[in-house]
This record gives C-alpha cells, structure tokens and sequence, in this order.
C-alpha cells in the first residue's frame, strides 16, 4: 500500500460514499453548534419536516453572543437580538434532542474549548461546527472543517458532509523555541511566511520538534489559525501528550473501549515517504515574540521590528498595506513597541484556555496595569475559570487591575456588549484584526497572551522578553 | 434553491485583497435567525457612514453599479469567517456571480449552497475582466456556466472551470440535503460497520 499522510487517513476512514467524480460523503462523528449560524439550519429542517440525524453527536453550546459579566442569566443584559439568538438555540436544543450546555452550566463556554474539554473531541475523528476555527480541534489528530450554514442543516439531516479532498500540506517547525515565544507566535509566523491565501485548497499537518514539544492547549493555539492560513483544516499527529489529555475526559472512551480507541490511535501518524503537495519549514529558534500592525492576520512582524510602508510590498498587497496603515492610524518607519495601547483583551478560542491564563499571571503576577487601561480576561469556559481561580491566578489578575469575566467569545468578534470604540486600539490574543472586527473602527494588534499582558503592564506594545 | 440561468449584467470592479467576510457582512448583522434581508447591509461599513448615509465613491453607490449582477474582486475574497451571511446578503443584494484570483475555501463553497457562481481565474484574465468592469453600466458581461465560458463587453471569451457536480446543481436548482439522502442507504451501511470498529464514536 502506497504511504498516506494523516489526513489520507482520516479521509479514507469517514468516506460512506464515493461518486464517480470524487465528491464523497464524509461521515461526520461530532457536530458542534453555536447559536449565531444554526437558526437557519433548524429552521430548514423544520420546514422540511426533517430529524436530526444523530442528536447524540450533536452538541450545542451558546457563545458568540453571550455577554461575559455577572448576573447575565437575567436577560436585560442582551440586546433584543442577541436574545433571540439565544433563545432559539434553547428550544432547537430541547426540541431535537441534541445535547447542550446552557448559559447557566458550568460547563458553558466557547464550543471549541468545550468540545475538547469535556472529551467530545478525539484523535482520527471528524468534527465539523458553523465556525471557521473548528480548525481547533486538529490539534487532536482529528479532521476538523468550519462549515457554513447549509452544510450544518446538511449535517443535522445527514451526519454527512459533501467533499472533496483538499491537498495536503505540511508545516514543519524544527527545533527548540526560544524562551517568551508561544504557540500563538508560531502560528502568527507561519501566516506571515505563507499568507492568509497559503493553505487555500489544502489541509495542513503541522509536524516538527517544537510542534511535539507543545501542550494541547499550545497545538490547539496552532490549529486555531489553521483557517488564517487559509487552509480548510490544521492536523497534528496524536502522541502521548495527546492521550494523556484525552483519558478520563467526561465522553473519552473508557476500559475496553479505550484500548481498542488508543490502539486504532496509535496508527494515525503519516507514513514514511507520504506524498505532501507543498512543504513550508520554519526554525523554531528563529520564531521571535510577533504582533499584527495591520487588519489582515499575515500582516505578522516581529515585535523588535518597525511599521512597514505600502512600498515595501507589490501587487494589490500596495493598496491594501495603504489602507490598512491609514485605518491603523500607524505611520511607516514607526517602532512597534512605540505603538500605545488603549485596552486589552485576553481570551478567544485561540488563547482561552488554563495555559494562557497561567502565562498571563506569570507575568502580572505582583504588578499593576496601566493606569487608564482597560483590560478584561475572558476564560473560554466556566471550568477553565474555576481552575484558575482554584489556582490563584484570579487573584493575580483582580490585584493587578483586569476585568475578571465570564466565559463567552466576548471581545473577540464584540456580537456581545464588549465592543472598542472608534480609534480604541487593542493588543487581543483572539485571532481577527479585520477591519471592524472588535469594535466600528476598532483597532487590533494580535499578539500570545504573555505579550498582551506585557502589553497591559506598560501601556504599549512590548517585547515581554524584557519583562522577564 | 433557484436555477442558474445564463447571466448576461454589469459587473462591479471591486480590486481590492483580501475582502473579508467582515467587510462583506458586519458582524451585527449576524443576529438574525432569518437567510433573507442582509442585502442592503452588504459591505455595510464601506457602504455607508455611520449615519447612515451613502458614501459616495463606494462601487456599489455608484449610479452605473446598483444593479450589478456580477462581481470581479481582488485575491482571496470571502476570507475570514464561515459565515453564510456573506453569501446571503450577497446573493439578497443581486449579485449572482463572483470573479477572482482565489477565494476562501468555506464562502467558497457557501456559494454554491446559494445560487451564487464564484469563478476562479488567472491574474491576467481576471485583470482583464476588471477593466472590462471599470467601463461602467454599459459593459455588460456574459457568464455562460452551462459552457463554462465569460465574454467580456468587447467579445473575448474566456473559458473557466467549475466542478461538474456543483454545476449540475447550480444549473438544476438542486438541494444538496434531498441528493443525499437518497443515499441513505450507503449512510446506514457506514454507520453499522463503524459500530463494530470504532464502537467508542
Ligand atoms: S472566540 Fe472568537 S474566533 Fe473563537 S469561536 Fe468565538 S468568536 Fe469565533
């Protein structure tokens, strides 16, 4: 048998159906869902008269509206709208039988930290959400694809999803990291080394020393921004690290299900001589603490380095550096760490997780936020948020003057009330500095959690290798 | 869904990289349980000023571009996240067809879901078709999908590629969910086999 690379793998393994021109139906084993992009979904099966398919590998989960401060079981605190949004993932949950962690659970939060959370993620399986960073879930070994919302109505219905394979890809990072760079600078630096068009049309596998070195929560980080890439989906192959994560997780196999899972596991790696269609390497130890300037995620520079002009780029790339400096209200030949802060957002589900938040207090730990800042953290969900504060990091956080919020996407795409305002300019661990993403005219620098927090402490962006 | 007929319009030259899905259809506008309306709050932050007024030199306030059917859109269009209100209010403005160097994987496919035709051509044709586009309401473009072929105001025909399932669909109107559960049969056989071999699913 010719050598297959993972997603080869996991792609043959969910195949139900094959027609003769290569469309296939890939059987999906978990659907995630959120209350913004499946309204529709449900409406259209109940139009049609149709079930879902498989409630029992449906899970819903409400977030991108959900407001993040206290008390907000009590309605008033949403707009009519987001309200709305809310309710009818409530009854769509109840009425179709699928299962759903409400606002009020402890287990709530963003779904893609609820998902690997509670064990619903697993290695060589296929995930598929309404959102684009179902990317996320890769970091299992696991096929992960964001969908709009006629395939999530086609999921409910079917447990299948209309494919055809994408190429595969891989991104090697060789070596060590060098102390203050995180799992969010590597994948910063990989789109600005490929572009947010560089993984268009392929599935990437992330492999390499540095890749096998990270934590979960660090490959999740990675596998996050797989979609800033432009690729359909990020891998990484399944380890001890992963199984470590996964066991005793409240839907991980159990006893005898569990070796026969970790047996089956253990085969999801890419073979020796596996075919990839493009090949990106970078060197772990030349990976510096990165930052957006501008409002696509590729815009990535170093933090030591300066703000470019249109000139240094060609094509429609001109044009787009022109505007994107103009709406950043950033002059070239500027310093980054000259750029001053007005808020900061730590949280999303790139850096939502217990790691970030440890990263975080490490470096406020015993110090103070600039006075004038605004500065919230928003853990990605309510168990990440009673470790920490189980772990004393809460404390850490609540002396040194941040928001201390609930769980929710909050300010990564502001659909809740924690929005910028016009020209506030943000250092944010999420993964969007589009053009209004935070906030009308909102400005955001994305950075690793530890930068935003050096960011906090300082009031400008800030190489956090000098606050160590 | 609705049938793609052949498309005979003015097309709308928005040269730009990287249009986002951000930019196609701002996030406030996702709080809506319903697939219809969002056209006019297509591109909404370029469109109009906070006020709401009109922004004059936006293409599609221009008089010759109200009507545009068709779109010609710098590299990696529809970026960003995955949601179907970009083609939505796309698709509820009037445009049917979207041209450009690449586009992002999930609008993409949303597209198809829509009645929306996205063509991905090479940098000199879609080069071609912006300055076509540039001309105004009275270069009207033809996009053929049952040939696979756009002719530009001046006649020159260019071929593009389209997947043939998708096109079957477009052209036919067809609803994905109805194609597939006619195989529901391979569907359940999956799902009996992978209950002996990966019964932890
Ligand atoms: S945290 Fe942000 S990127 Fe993640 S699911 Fe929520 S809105 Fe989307």
């Amino acid at each position: 048998m010719s050598p297959k690379t993972l997603y080869d793998k996991i792609w043959d393994a969910h195949v139900a159906h094959e027609s003769e021109d290569g469309t296939c139906l890939l059987y999906i084993d978990r659907h995630l869902v959120h209350e913004v992009t499946s309204p529709q979904a449900f409406e259209g099966l109940r139009m049609a008269g149709r079930k879902v398919h498989s409630p029992e590998k449906t899970i819903a989960v409400p977030d991108h509206n959900v407001p993040t401060t206290a008390g907000r079981e009590d309605p008033a605190q949403m707009t009519e709208e987001s309200r709305i949004q809310v309710e009818a993932l409530d009854k769509n949950a109840k009425e179709f039988g699928v299962h759903y962690y409400p606002v009020s659970d402890i287990r709530q939060g963003i779904v893609h930290i609820v998902g690997p959370e509670q064990g619903w993620t697993l290695p060589g399986m296929t995930v598929v959400c309404g959102d684009s960073h179902t990317a996320t879930h890769g970091a299992f070994g696991a096929l992960a694809h964001g969908i709009g919302t006629s395939e999530v109505e086609h999921v409910l219905a079917t447990q299948t999803l209309i494919q055809k394979k994408s190429k595969n890809m891989k991104v090697e990072i060789t070596g060590k990291l060098k102390p203050g760079v995180t799992a969010k600078d590597i994948t910063l630096a990989v789109i600005g080394e490929t572009g947010t068009a560089g993984g268009t049309g392929y599935v990437i596998e992330y492999c390499g020393e540095a890749i096998r070195d990270l934590s979960m929560e660090g490959r999740m980080t990675v596998c996050n921004m797989a979609i800033e890439g432009g690729a359909r989906a990020g891998l990484i192959a399944p380890d001890e690290t992963t199984f470590e994560y996964v066991k005793g997780r409240p839907h991980a196999p159990k006893g005898a299900q569990w070796e026969a899972a970790l047996n089956w596991w253990k085969t999801l790696y890419t073979d020796e001589g596996a075919h990839f269609d493009k090949v990106v390497t970078l060197k772990g130890e030349d990976i510096q603490p990165v930052v957006t300037w501008g409002t696509s995620p590729e815009d990535v520079l170093p933090i030591t380095a300066t703000v470019p002009s249109p000139e240094d780029f060609t094509g429609g790339k001109v044009e787009a550096a022109r505007r994107a400096l103009d709406y950043m209200g950033l002059t070239p030949g500027q310093k980054l760490t000259d750029i001053q802060i007005d808020t900061v957002f730590i949280g999303s589900c790139t850096n939502g997780r217990i790691e970030d938040l440890r990263a975080v207090a490490e470096v406020v730990k015993g110090k103070k936020i600039k006075d004038g800042m605004r500065a919230m953290i928003v853990p990605g969900s309510g168990l990440v948020r009673a470790q920490a504060e189980e772990e004393g990091l809460a404390d850490i956080f609540k002396e040194a003057g941040f928001e201390w919020r609930l769980a929710g996407c909050s300010m990564c795409l502001a659909m809740n009330p924690d929005q910028l305002s016009e020209g506030e300019r943000c250092a944010a661990t999420s993964n969007r500095n589009f053009e209004g993403r935070q906030g009308y005219k909102g400005r955001t620098h994305l950075v690793s959690p530890a930068m935003a927090a050096a960011a906090a402490i300082t009031g400008h962006l800030t190489d956090v290798r000098e606050l160590m | 869904m609705e049938k793609f007929e052949k498309l005979h319009g003015i097309a709308a030259p928005m040269p730009l990289v990287n249009i986002d899905t951000d930019m196609i259809i701002p996030k406030i506008f996702l709080k809506t349980i319903k697939r219809s309306g969002l056209g006019v709050n297509l591109f909404d932050e370029m469109r109009y000023d906070r006020e709401g007024n009109e922004i004059e030199d936006f293409v599609l306030n221009k008089p010759q571009y109200r009507e545009a059917e068709i779109l010609v859109a710098g590299d990696n269009f529809g970026c960003g996240s995955s949601r179907e209100h970009a083609p939505w209010a796309i698709a509820d403005f009037g445009i049917k067809c979207v041209i450009s160097t690449s586009f992002a994987d999930i609008f993409f496919n949303n597209c198809f879901k829509n009645g929306i035709l996205p063509i991905v051509l090479p940098q000199e044709q879609v080069d071609l078709l912006m300055k076509d586009a540039e001309k105004g309401a009275n270069a009207r473009m033809t996009v053929d999908l049952e040939a696979q072929e756009i002719t530009t105001s001046d006649g020159e025909v260019i071929p593009f590629n389209v997947d043939a399932f998708k096109k079957h669909c477009l052209l036919n109107g067809l609803d994905d969910i109805g194609l597939t559960m006619e195989k529901a049969g391979a569907i359940e056989n999956y799902e009996s086999k992978m209950s002996q071999e990966r019964p932890w699913v």
